[in-house]
């Protein structure tokens, strides 16, 4: 056994290590360093189809992350998915007619909403409602409408 | 036959005994934890020779199973195109797996042993007797210090462990075999998250080292006095660590990410 100092000064030592490797597994492995912490405001989106769409999907403009999903929901009198958004405050000039569309990253990646600017006058305000949406893609449908189309085409020679 | 059978449920008997003193032991040491709070420096002395001298083996261990776990997941992501996604691959299999157990049965070699032997050594010497001869009741004076010290440990060894491990990860993989060092880090901190994979594996360490303590000092306690005895609670020690760490390893991966 060491003196007494020492081991108190290693057992610091450890303890901070300990910490630190801690707070290290937090900030720069875990998603905690890409938590917005700045004040965000509310919209929303219906679509037809948010295909593979979770709660905590990136919502983006220009590639760039400037939001959340917060929550999907079914309404059941329009027969359509609400798609509840958190944006950041400081991305609070998006023009009234700007267009959500659901896209997916990459061949295999997940899927995120992608807001596009219009033109108009008027800014989205919180609450907001997104009027101009573009559902999912469903492979399965995309396949079959191919498949179906090259059918036809065969018919008509 | 009948005397088979008669054997058959002495044994019986025998493990459900040792399965309740242990747990007796258990709670007489949480008892003596708060008598610790006047005499921390009992805490400090087994802090350093639990935790402090666990630390190389830890730091080494973790460095290579990280540069281990880079080159293989390298190779096999590569055919996919996707060694990108070494970052994550290595992360998530140290932070929620690897990390835990392997530090855990680490843990259980380095540490539990020693603690075993050392505390069967003070009965087979009759120190542990001595001390009730003075009144000083032995599980507040040397169980409850190793216990609290073994469970403090364990997860901090399991932090640099897998802090350790995704720097040897890196080392490998962007040092040596090329992957872009910024897709490394985004595409981890994009998929691991806090609460459900980094948060869970400290819950996971904590478990094991709770465990893992707890069978140690208890083997120890109940060791035969003998030198024989000694040797086999130390052996039984080891075993039955590796094997509640691995046992239970499961039974909370379902728990936590069986959904």
């Amino acid at each position: 056994m060491k003196s007494n100092k020492t081991t108190e000064l290693m057992v610091g030592m450890f303890i901070a290590a300990g910490a630190a490797a801690l707070f290290v597994l937090a900030m720069r492995v875990s998603n905690l360093s890409s938590f917005s912490t700045g004040d965000t405001y509310h919209l929303t989106a219906r679509f037809e189809n948010v295909g593979g769409l979770k709660v905590r999907s990136a919502v983006t403009v220009g590639g760039v992350n400037v939001g959340r999903v917060t929550g999907i929901d079914y309404d059941s009198e329009r027969f359509q998915a609400v798609v509840s958004l958190e944006v950041e405050n400081r991305y609070n000039r998006f023009p009234e007619d700007t267009a959500a569309a659901i896209y997916t990253a990459g061949l295999l990646g997940e899927q995120y909403v992608a807001l596009e600017p219009g033109g108009s006058e008027e800014v989205l305000k919180d609450g907001s409602q997104i009027e101009l949406t573009q559902s999912a893609l469903v492979l399965e449908k995309l396949v079959s409408k191919f498949l179906f189309e090259k059918a036809a085409e065969g018919e008509k020679k | 036959m009948l005397e088979w059978i008669r054997q058959l449920g002495r044994s019986g008997i025998s493990q459900f005994e040792t399965l309740g003193r242990a747990n007796l032991f258990l709670l007489k040491t949480l008892v003596g934890l708060p008598g610790l709070l006047r005499r921390p420096g009992l805490l400090v002395t087994q802090l350093w020779s639990v935790g402090v001298l666990s630390l190389l083996i830890i730091v080494v261990s973790g460095l290579f199973v990280g540069m281990v776990l880079g080159l293989q997941g390298y190779n096999t992501l590569v055919d996919f195109g996707a060694e990108e996604s070494l970052g994550v691959a290595v992360a998530l299999s140290i932070v929620r797996e690897l990390g835990p157990v392997v530090t855990a049965l680490l843990f259980a070699g380095r540490a539990g042993s020693a603690l075993a032997a050392e505390i069967g050594l003070m009965k087979a010497t009759e120190q542990l007797s001595g001390m009730e001869m003075m009144a000083v009741d032995p599980i507040h004076r040397v169980i409850a210090p190793r216990f609290l010290a073994g469970f403090i440990s364990m997860p901090l060894l399991a932090a640099i462990f897998s802090a350790v491990g995704i720097y040897g990860g890196y080392f490998v993989g962007v040092g040596l075999l090329g992957v872009d060092d910024g897709a490394y880090w985004s595409q981890m901190q994009d998929k691991v998250d806090l609460f459900d994979d980094v948060l869970n594996g400290v819950i996971k360490s904590l478990v094991f080292g709770w465990v893992v303590t707890w069978i140690a000092v208890f083997e120890g306690y109940d060791a035969v006095p003998t030198s024989e005895g000694v040797s086999r609670a130390t052996t039984r020690t080891v075993v039955y660590a590796a094997l509640a760490v691995l046992g239970l390893d499961f039974v909370l991966t379902a728990l936590m990410f069986g959904d």
